[in-house]
Parts: C-alpha cells; structure tokens; sequence
C-alpha cells in the first residue's frame, strides 16, 4: 500500500497529430480501455492518474482537438512538466509532424521539461512506414525518452509513463514566493464569516 | 471550413470564449475564429515581443526587461471579486482547473494627496486615519445595518424600503460625511462616478455586501480581490479549452475574417481564404461588425513597467488604488493596479503598474496624471485610448449577437453582466450560475 502522504502533481500535456492516438494511450493509461473508434476528444480532456511507487499525480492535458488549425493556447504548455509527443509508426507524415511538435516545445524554452516520444499503433507492425532506429536517432539528438507503444495491445503504456514519473525531478524545498499566497478555488460554498469590516 | 455550424464566435476576448464555452458546453456545434495569431482579443496578455509590436512597431524590447516570454501584460487591467460572479462562472464550468489564482495584497483609497489603506477589519477601521472618532462609530453602525440587511427579511430592514429610498438618503439616515461616503461609494462599491447616489440604495448595499463576502471568502486573504497566475489573458484561453473540449472548432490567425449576410440581412456564415462557414448565426466583438455598433466612451490605460512595489503599499506585490472623481476635480474615478513577477506576470523584479479613467477631455493623458504621480520611477511607459462601444440591435433581426467594449471598471461585474444578457439573446434562456454543473474530471 502506498502512502497518501508527499505525492506530487505533476503536468503531463500530449502533442501530435490528430489521429495519432494521444487520447487512446492517456485512455489506455488511466482507465485500462480501448475503442477502436475512439471520437475525437470531447468532454474528457483532463485525467488525473496517480503512480504510488515514484509518488507522483498526473495531471494529463489533451490537446481537445485545438492542434488541428495550430491554435493551441500558451497556457496548455504552462507549468507542465512532462510532455508525451505521439505519432503512428504507420505514418511517416505524422513522424514528421511530431519534429514540429518537438520544435514547438523546444520554442516555448522550458529545460526542464522532460519529453517522451512515443510512436503509437506498435500492433501495426506490418503497416510499419517509420523504423525503430529512425525515430531512436532523431530522440538521442534531441534529448528524448524514446518507446514504442500500441494504446491497443497496452503494449509498453505502462512502461512509457512509469519512466517519465522516474525522470521527474524530485520535489525540492522551494522558496516561498513574494506576496501572498495561492487562493484554492473549490465547488463547496465558502463558510463566510458574519464578520464586520468596519 | 466549408462546413455548417450552429453558432460562429469571432474574437477569443473573454466574453467571447465564455459565450463560446457556454454554447458548446449546451450542445451546439461551435466554431471560434480570430483576426490574431494570439488568444485574448483586448483582453489578451501580451509578451514584451507583443507589447513592443503593438505600441513601438519597429522597436525591439530592450534587453534589461529580462525574457521577453515571462511578461503577460494586460491589456485591460481589472482584478476578480472573490466571491463575485466571474468566480461563480469559473467554478460552475468547471474551467478552474486550468488556473491558479493568488490573493492580492493590497487595497488603497486616494484622500488629500495621500494613499490610506481601505480598511478590512474592525481593529484596521479603528486606526484608520480615513475617519475621524465620531464618524468611524457612525460608520460602524452604517455597516452593521448593511452586514445584516437580508434582502428576502423585512425585519432586518429596520423599516427602510431600500428600493425607493436613494442611497444619498440612507447616507443621511447614518449622518455619513462627505469624505466617508466617497470613500464607500468608490473604494468599497467601487462605483466610478456619483451617480448612484440618487438610485436606490439596494444596489449600492449589494455591492458593499459583495465587497464584505470577497474579503472573507478565502481564509487569510487581505482584500476582496484576486488575480490569475500569468494574467488575465489566461482567463479567455481556459474558456477557449472548455469550449474546445465540448467540441468547439478553433482557428487564430484569419486576418480577413468576414461576416456573411443573406439577402434580408441575416448573418449567414464568416468567410475567410475564400472559404465560407454557415451558421445560424454570429456572435463577437464590436470590431468584426463594421457599422452595427457605436463608441458611447473612450477609456484612457497607461501601462507602466517599474523595478519596484508602488510606494507606500506596503512593498505590495499587488495592489489597487481607487483615486476617487471628487479627490482630484473629475467626474470619474482614476484606477491604479499593480501586480508583479509575484502573479508571473512579468520577469524577476519588475512590477507592472496600469492607471485607467474614463476619458473626460480632450487630453487623455493628463487624465492620467494623478494616478501616474504615485507610482515613482517609470522605466517604460506606453498610453493608449480605446473607444468603449456598445451595439446598435439586439441581433434578433440580423442574427449578430455582439458584445460590449470592457469599461473602465476595476472589476468583471458588468462583464458577467454582459455575458448574461447575450447568453439570454441567443438562446432565450437564462443562465442559472448556480446550476450549471459539469465534472470533466477522470480520477484513474
């Protein structure tokens, strides 16, 4: 059993082609499920999934469908700490568009961003269109975390976030920023204070 | 593009993209389109790189201000009543939890050249140098009636009719001063001129109430007022998501965006690239509609970029300062804001600091002066004017549902406002805040 206690949120954000899979491998991580007809992302953008063993909360941002006329906004890249960049090793064209997505994020100048490239649909080996070495070169030149993995088969899934969790930085004592503090927004109605303010 | 959709948003400003979100989140098939390559419309957050571009076209950012990427600077400054309707919409929508939010410091009212902190509490009353001895005790008893006036409870209106009664009446039941109730009236109502003295006294004790309720809505806080991390531009993005994520179609960067009528007059569609869109109708700001609104004010921003705290705050990393019409000869309020790296909102060290005013003359920079005066040494100073608009029709008849300009007002109220009001044009509902419930959340 882990313990509830020190377990870190930590912003994992997807990129890559639409069709690619990003929604399947975050569907196959955090819920164990497969569609084969998965619809383009509507109403479950956001997933939380937590791993005991390296105390660690994901926080995992979908793109919701705003890569498709490149309008995604700078607050998705904010604050993330690791980014997942998906393709079809069935596609070379969406190889391709993953080395866009690798510069975008390159531009947004994070450095401590660690970023995974996973090439997606690994059951469709006899499709293949882009080699294992290919995309293994392109990730040791560009300091990334490279895997196979099919969202179908859960092929490497687990794998692929078990080892972004291990590479996050461990938290460190930060120092307490100037100003006040941060302000916690929740549902629940505040207790507010019949208090007088003058 | 050559598609059919139910509703087209032109303009990603904030009432854009929650109208946006709201209409996606009730089903309706949503594309959002914007002349810029940046989200946020007039309430964008600009990088310095955006901010030299529009302001000192040709000019680049000097390289003492830091990384250009860490300032989002605000191209209209207000700060979100803690417990007020923004609040409500954000929380309802379930958008909160793509934001981070942080108090702000610091609340200050302007009184004979000199800034005094608005009080929040009881003991801070006390000491305050606002009141003399006889009228903080007046004063305190005006604010025990308004704490417990219950608008659905006659027995705590203590025979006053507050709906006929003006609030210059109910000023006078309690003997206030003039320097009291300007300061209640600007600093604590936060209303930017007098005339809500010969209204009735309900709205003007609402909006004390709302003041009393933001303050104590979050434990420790020591105002009624927070801000975003990375700025307000952050606010229309998220709604953007929302909106995205229930479907909602998004491209930036379409210049030549149009508007398309049919032959009575009826918005139809946008074109842009040659490419029409339909739809069953339009909805966006004042710039996309040439000709179906009118400038009914114009609202004077300077935006200042300083290496410290505005002095006598304290040292606040944030804060806002209400200049009151009357303090300085005017008709309407100067507001000042302040907010810093605290808020990442601009690079290590450096505070960002706006004053606004309606426009009153033909000068709108001295206008500005007063407000100017108490923030000390300004490195960069940049002053624009924008015209206030309001549409012409109600978009019933030519199917344009256009918002309003963003007011001087130091606050979203009237913004909610608004977007309230068009919600109800476009679909002939009400939008009930209290029961709008969406969870998106999967906890795996």
């Amino acid at each position: 059993m882990s313990s509830q206690g020190n377990i870190q949120p930590a912003k994992l954000v997807l990129l890559g082609d639409m069709g690619a899979g990003k929604s399947s491998l975050v569907l196959r991580f955090v819920k164990g499920q497969f569609t084969d007809y998965q619809e383009s992302t509507i109403g479950a953008a956001f997933l939380t999934k937590t791993v005991p063993e390296f105390k660690v909360k994901f926080e995992i941002w979908d793109t919701a469908g705003q890569e498709r006329y490149h309008s995604l906004a700078p607050m998705y890249y904010r604050g993330a700490a690791a980014a997942i960049i998906v393709y079809d090793i069935t596609s070379t064209e969406s190889f391709n568009r993953a080395k866009n997505w690798v510069r975008e994020l390159q531009r947004q100048g994070n450095p401590d961003l660690i970023v995974a490239l996973a090439g997606n649909k690994a059951d469709l080996a006899g499709q293949r269109a882009v080699e294992p070495s290919e995309a293994q070169g392109y990730a040791d030149e560009n300091g990334l975390y490279f895997i196979e993995t099919s969202a179908k088969t859960s092929v490497n899934v687990g794998d692929l976030f078990n080892e972004i969790a291990k590479r996050l930085p461990k938290p460190k004592q930060v120092a307490k920023a100037p100003g006040s503090g941060n302000v916690v927004l929740t549902r629940d109605a505040p207790a507010k204070k019949k208090q007088q303010c003058c | 593009m050559d598609e059919e959709y139910d509703a087209i948003v032109l303009g990603t400003g904030l009432k854009e993209c929650i109208i946006s979100g709201l209409l996606s989140v009730a089903g309706m098939k949503v594309l959002h389109m914007d002349r810029n390559s940046y989200y946020g419309g007039e309430s964008a957050s600009l990088s310095l790189d955006q901010l030299w571009s529009k302001f000192r076209a040709g000019e680049e950012p000097p390289k003492s201000l830091g990384r250009g990427n860490d300032y989002n600077v605000d191209l209209v400054p207000k700060f979100i009543m803690a417990d007020g309707k923004l609040i409500k919409v954000l929380i309802h929508t379930d958008v909160v939890k793509y934001l981070e939010f942080k108090a702000c410091d610091g609340s200050y009212v302007y009184k004979q050249g000199k800034i005094h902190k608005v009080p929040a509490s009881d003991m801070e009353a006390l000491k305050s140098p606002l009141m003399s001895f006889f009228e903080k005790r007046r004063a305190r008893n005006f604010f025990i009636y308004v704490q417990d006036y219950e608008e659905k409870d006659p027995r705590t209106h203590k025979g006053r009719d507050l709906n006929r009664m003006s609030m210059r009446q109910l000023f006078a039941e309690f003997s206030l001063g003039d320097d009291t109730m300007d300061f209640i009236g600007h600093a604590i109502a936060l209303y930017k001129d007098d005339s809500y003295l010969d209204q009735a006294a309900l709205s003007t004790v609402r909006k004390i109430k709302l003041y009393n309720d933001s303050l104590y809505r979050f434990a420790g806080t020591k105002t009624p007022y927070i801000y975003p991390l990375y700025g307000l531009g952050e606010l229309p993005q998220s709604f953007a998501r929302l909106s995205a994520v229930y479907g909602g179609t998004y491209m930036l960067n379409k210049p030549d965006c149009e508007v398309v009528y049919n032959d009575r007059g009826e918005a139809c569609g946008v074109k842009s690239e040659g490419e029409v869109a339909k739809c069953k109708f339009v909805v966006g700001d004042p710039s996309y509609f040439p000709g179906k609104s009118k400038v009914v004010g114009k609202v004077a921003r300077a935006i200042c970029i300083m290496d410290h705290p505005i002095p006598g705050t304290v040292d606040a990393h944030s804060v806002q300062i209400v200049i009151p019409q009357k303090q300085v000869g005017r008709r309407s309020d100067i507001y000042v804001f302040c907010s810093s790296y605290a808020h990442n909102i601009a690079a290590k060290g450096k505070y960002i600091a706006f004053v606004s005013t309606t426009v009153e003359t033909s000068v709108p920079s001295q206008e500005l002066e007063p407000g100017l005066a108490l923030l000390g040494p300004i490195e960069h100073k940049f002053i624009h004017v924008a015209d206030y608009e309001c549409p012409l029709a109600d978009g019933k008849e030519d199917k344009c549902f256009i918002s309003r300009g963003y007011d001087a007002f130091t606050h979203f109220e009237s913004t909610v406002d608004d977007i309230l009001e068009m919600y109800t044009r476009i679909t002939g509902k009400d939008l009930d805040l209290d029961n709008l419930s969406l969870n998106q959340t999967i906890e795996g």
